[in-house]
């Protein structure tokens, strides 16, 4: 039915991994610090999903591992960002080269 | 070209440049915005994956929700001078070869690694095996959600143990969002002056 290997979906997401990796270290607003762990987890999802379509044995195992990831995602988002407006409220700033109160 | 190749072409394109376009944009207005077309190109894969929940749960969870919160934060916060914060040259040329450097070693490794399972082409049709069914059954704790008959490289001895389904994660999972839900809810909510009347 398909004639896409496993492969291109393995370098799509390492294509998401590593924008979201450059991303987390080039950012300097702590939301697009986020934007690129989010990234990252989108990118592991997809070997994910393409490892459980791929490898038949494993078709529910992979997908439940996506649903669990997607669930992370979603509170560390939650919990991120109110840390960072906490930070926001108490530094009017979201430039991470700001935070160094807690630097050693 | 079959239709699922130029489907694939089509969503891989969209996922993958919206990304690079996350990293490039300096505007973080922008970049949610670039975000919100790479989240949505993904469910696209994982509808070509024959993962019609999974599809759906990243729709509804990442592009509904967890978007949206990434959004209020971008407007809660994007005064002035923090829409356009500026990362210097010299940092970008190092990221810039430090994540080529990282994305060679990964696609070498992907492209020249011999996967096990390329040899039997896979028979599922996403439009016609829907997955729900089984995720539900598997995060209920029902055992066999995967028979174990067909399962490879696992000794005998765990299977027992696999009996259990994921229902322990799932709860665990659960917990954890509460959890997460109520810290964020304490963390974020707006500070009450010292000496202010209650």
């Amino acid at each position: 039915m398909n004639d896409i290997s496993l492969q291109a979906f393995l370098l799509l997401g390492a294509l998401l991994f590593v924008c979201g990796a450059v991303c987390m270290a080039t950012k300097r607003n702590a939301i697009g610090i986020l934007m690129g762990v989010e990234l990252v987890l989108n990118g592991a999802n997809v070997n994910f999903v393409a490892f459980s379509y791929y490898n038949p044995t494993f078709r529910v195992e992979g997908q439940i591992f996506a649903l669990f990831v997607i669930v992370m995602a979603a509170a560390e988002a939650a919990i991120g960002l109110a840390i960072v407006l906490n930070f926001y409220n108490n530094h009017t700033s979201v430039d991470v080269d700001t935070a160094e109160e807690l630097k050693g | 070209m079959s239709f699922f190749t130029a489907l694939f072409y089509i969503a891989a394109a969209l996922t993958g440049l919206s990304a690079i376009m996350v990293v490039v944009t300096q505007n973080i207005v922008r970049a949610a915005a670039w975000l919100l077309f790479t989240l949505a190109g993904t469910a696209g894969v994982y509808f070509l994956l024959a993962a019609d929940f999974i599809g759906a749960a990243q729709l509804i969870v990442y592009v509904g929700g967890t978007l949206v919160l990434v959004v209020f934060g971008v407007m809660l916060t994007a005064q002035g001078p923090f829409v356009n914060l500026r990362t210097s040259i010299g940092e970008w040329a190092f990221s810039l070869i430090v994540g080529c450097g990282l994305y060679a070693t990964l696609a070498i490794s992907v492209l020249t690694t011999t996967w096990p399972s390329l040899g039997n082409e896979p028979e599922v049709n996403p439009a016609t095996s829907p997955t729900t069914a089984q995720l539900g059954q598997a995060l209920l704790g029902v055992p066999q959600a995967t028979p174990e008959a067909n399962m490879t490289g696992i000794a005998s001895a765990d299977h027992e143990r696999r009996r259990m389904g994921y229902l322990l994660p799932f709860e665990i999972v659960s917990v954890h969002l509460l959890v997460v839900l109520i810290g964020a809810a304490y963390l974020a909510r707006a500070k009450r002056r010292r000496g202010a009347p209650a």
